[in-house]
């Protein structure tokens, strides 16, 4: 038994921050004091404020380190543990208030959360199985395949009100049910999880991944049981190293354990779980190119109908969900559908968890109920914009998404509402812009991405895809004409209508979507060929301040084009129409009067 | 079409072969083999060359046109060599919004490469990647294993950097 504990956060956030040797020097420490037999030292998955990386909380006061260095643990371990006297300089400000420390559950980031699917990530050590159990782990599988007729699980799931958290938010449940009963007399099913989270700026699947890997295991395991599965693939990205090593222990420890292999509970259920590589197509996300990948083909789509739940991986039927639905399933389970459903909104239940990221005060993982406003989201959690800037729009889905303005701050987010005004939940990465971002220019950036990831096998969106990012390239670059914009929506139309898989039927949605809310933005570039957030370099131009100008001619010298006017000694002047925007006068000019506007 | 070969000398040896036979073998007659026994062999040899996708071609008796249409397609899979140092250039949205797109050109300019390309002394290799789900650190940027974040992008920053990394 230890009197104290000292969680250090070890997601790859964390990770990347240095957290390694914050907790090396913990143990070194607590050594040095004679401490080890007293204080326990466990790395846990993510606590969600990334931003402060690293980050050590100490319990039982449950003190909040953050930003802490490895120069900073000694004070920690001698000052905290060994004297129990809190270091509040290296607390989180936010817990330090003239009342004395807050808890953390009191400050803005934390006080509006709710954690269902991340429940366990920063709590429990998530390379041991035991502490999993110890927090219920396993539990709902036991109840599921000792005490329930997988129909009755089906029904826990379909009355819960889950949707799938990765994309489409179609009903958890009945995609259960079809793969159960479409084909009855098939000789094999599988149990499949996306874990390939390619949306840019979305990290929640690979934070359950690293923080509470047992919760999918247990999961997929339910769900093999629910449709009669006995083998699962995990389709993990490459890029997530941590994860992939995690999850591959937690498999280990489930099999040494009893809890995956043969036999499950002496129930006579037999269920196995295998990680599969990805290796870097975001069209995998999609879920027929994902089952081609599995199956070790190029991971091109192919049309539906027929269902992965008829027709899945080789051939036989196929459930698939993503690691943030299976995170919820086990506590639906143990928790009962009613309580799930009395969280969030009439059709969208219980929880989302959302990557706050882009220029926001704390980025990181937030995990509220549905229905939450993106206000709350963006202001009362994420602490608003920083260096005194304005809000201009939040962009979810990804590459599939859209733009939320500032006038629909309001929104309630769920499913329905951020399909009404042309976004869509996504899989949950919230990216926030301020008044410095172009939206022409993220239009562009989006259309980079779809350009690169389209797996060419259908026009519309191979040819379709480029054509408009040619197009809106040139409207970044000064060459675009009005008609241009009419042209663009033109054929987004025809890519989302004629596009064969969800990745080219989505492609235009962040193109309509900023044309819809930010149009004037499109027609200041085409028309006045002018970048107000002054992103677009190609249009900004070079301007001589005349009150700092000291008529040197260094600059007219060095322009390649002449077109610098003036006199030795009196003010010179940039002629537009001559400048190539080369930017050598800028380097030359020594009290720095040249500057772009 | 003609198979595009790549642009330097295979250089494989006998050990690698012989590892990649056993890799071969071992994974041989398994679900889905063709994806994990590339994702191996790319580890061994550090890219993929077509005369590592004939050697596989060969013992799974699966057509080399087939191989080459499955190495193509996923960014991962690489048919030229990589530098010591393989740099990578977080682009996802988080941190193009602060500003990765800027210090890739620069880095590239430094290095004199374009997107995908080595330096003559096979030193670095520099690539834009796709998220790293380090959202919170961004901008970001990978060198093999090492994450830098919170990037600022000054000339200072990137020099002192790349200086940490030699043959």
């Amino acid at each position: 038994m230890f009197r104290s504990h000292v969680l250090v956060c070890a997601g790859t956030g964390c990770v990347s921050s240095g957290c390694n040797a914050v907790a090396d020097a913990v143990k070194e420490q607590l050594k040095k004091n004679g401490l080890e037999k007293e204080v326990g030292v466990t790395l846990t998955g993510c606590f969600g404020l990334c931003a402060l990386g690293p980050i050590i909380v100490i319990y039982p006061e449950g003190s909040f380190y953050s930003e802490v260095k490895e120069s900073d643990v000694a004070e920690i371990v001698s000052e905290h543990l060994l004297k129990g006297r809190v270091v509040e300089r290296l607390l989180y400000h936010e817990t330090v208030s003239d009342e004395g420390v807050k808890s953390l559950n009191d400050t803005g980031f934390y006080k509006k959360q709710l954690r269902v699917a991340l429940r366990n990530c920063g709590v429990i050590n998530p390379e041991e199985i035991d502490e999993y159990i110890a927090v219920d782990g396993y539990q709902a599988l036991g109840q599921v395949v000792t005490e329930m007729k997988p129909e009755e699980v089906i029904k826990v799931i379909i009355d819960s009100g889950l949707r799938g958290r990765g994309g489409g938010g179609f009903p958890t449940g009945r995609k259960w049910d079809l793969a159960r009963r479409l084909v009855p007399d098939a000789k094999q099913k599988y149990v499949c999880c996306n874990a390939d989270e390619g949306d840019p700026g979305a990290f929640m699947d690979r934070s359950v991944l690293e923080g509470d890997p047992h919760a999918l295991v247990e999961a997929m395991a339910i769900a093999g049981y629910a449709v009669g599965a006995d083998r699962g693939f995990v389709y993990v990205r490459a890029e997530y190293p941590i994860a992939v090593k995690r999850l591959q222990i937690a498999i280990e420890q489930a099999r040494d354990y009893g809890l995956l292999g043969k036999n499950i509970f002496d129930s006579g259920f037999n269920f196995d779980l295998e990680i599969r590589l990805g290796a870097g197509a975001f069209v995998c996300g999609e879920e027929t190119a994902l089952m081609a990948s599995i199956e070790g083909e190029r991971g091109e789509p192919r049309p539906r109908p027929p269902f992965p739940a008829e027709k899945g991986l080789w051939g036989m039927p196929t459930v698939l969900n993503n690691v943030e639905t299976y995170a919820n399933i086990p506590q639906i389970i143990l928790r009962g559908a009613e309580w799930f459903s009395s969280m969030g909104t009439e059709n969208s239940k219980g929880t989302k968890v959302f990557a706050l990221g882009g220029k926001i005060k704390n980025t990181g993982l937030v995990e509220v109920p549905m229905g939450t406003t993106l206000r709350e989201v963006v202001f009362e959690i994420g602490g608003g914009i920083p260096g005194g800037k304005k809000f201009k729009a939040a962009q979810t889905g990804g590459p599939s998404g859209g733009c939320i303005p500032v006038e629909h701050l309001d929104i309630e987010i769920d499913y329905d509402n951020l399909i009404k005004i042309g976004s869509m939940m996504g899989s949950g990465g919230l990216i926030v812009m301020d008044e410095d971002n172009c939206m022409v220019d993220i239009a562009k950036f989006f259309l980079e991405f779809t350009v690169d990831e389209s797996c060419g096998k259908c026009v519309p969106c191979r040819v379709g895809t480029k054509r408009l990012y040619e197009m809106l390239d040139n409207i970044t670059k000064g060459k675009g004409s009005p008609s241009d914009i009419d042209e663009m929506e033109k054929l987004c139309h025809y890519i989302k209508d004629n596009s064969l898989c969800g990745l080219g039927q989505t492609a235009p949605n962040p193109v309509l979507s900023n044309l819809n809310f930010f149009r004037q933005e499109f027609i200041e570039h085409v028309t006045e060929k002018k970048c107000s957030a002054k992103i677009c370099k190609e249009l900004l131009q070079y301007v001589i301040i005349p009150e700092k100008c000291i008529g040197c001619t260094l600059c007219a010298r060095v322009c390649p084009t002449n077109a610098i006017e003036g006199k030795l000694k009196e003010k010179h002047v940039i002629n537009q129409e001559k400048c190539i925007k080369c930017g050598a006068c800028v380097d030359k000019c020594k009290p720095g009067a040249i500057v772009q506007i | 079409m003609a198979l595009k070969t790549s642009a330097v000398p295979f250089k494989g040896t006998a050990a690698q072969e012989k590892k990649l036979l056993e890799t071969i073998s071992a994974l041989k007659g398994e679900d889905g083999s063709l994806m994990r026994i590339l994702q191996e062999a790319q580890g061994l040899y550090g890219y993929l060359p077509i005369e590592v996708q004939r050697i596989i071609s060969e013992e799974l008796d699966i057509p080399l046109e087939k191989i080459y249409g499955v190495v193509t397609f996923y960014s991962q899979f690489s048919l030229n060599p990589k530098g010591k140092y393989k740099i990578a250039v977080c682009m996802g949205t988080a941190c193009y919004v602060k500003g990765a797109g800027d210090i890739l050109d620069k880095i590239k300019s430094k290095l004199g490469l374009n997107t995908g390309g080595v330096t003559s002394d096979g030193l670095f290799s520099i690539e834009d990647c796709r998220c790293i789900g380090a959202c919170g650190l961004a901008p970001v940027m990978m060198i093999n294993d090492d994450v830098y974040g919170k990037l600022e992008g000054t000339d200072k920053e990137i020099d002192d950097i790349l200086a940490k990394y030699s043959l």
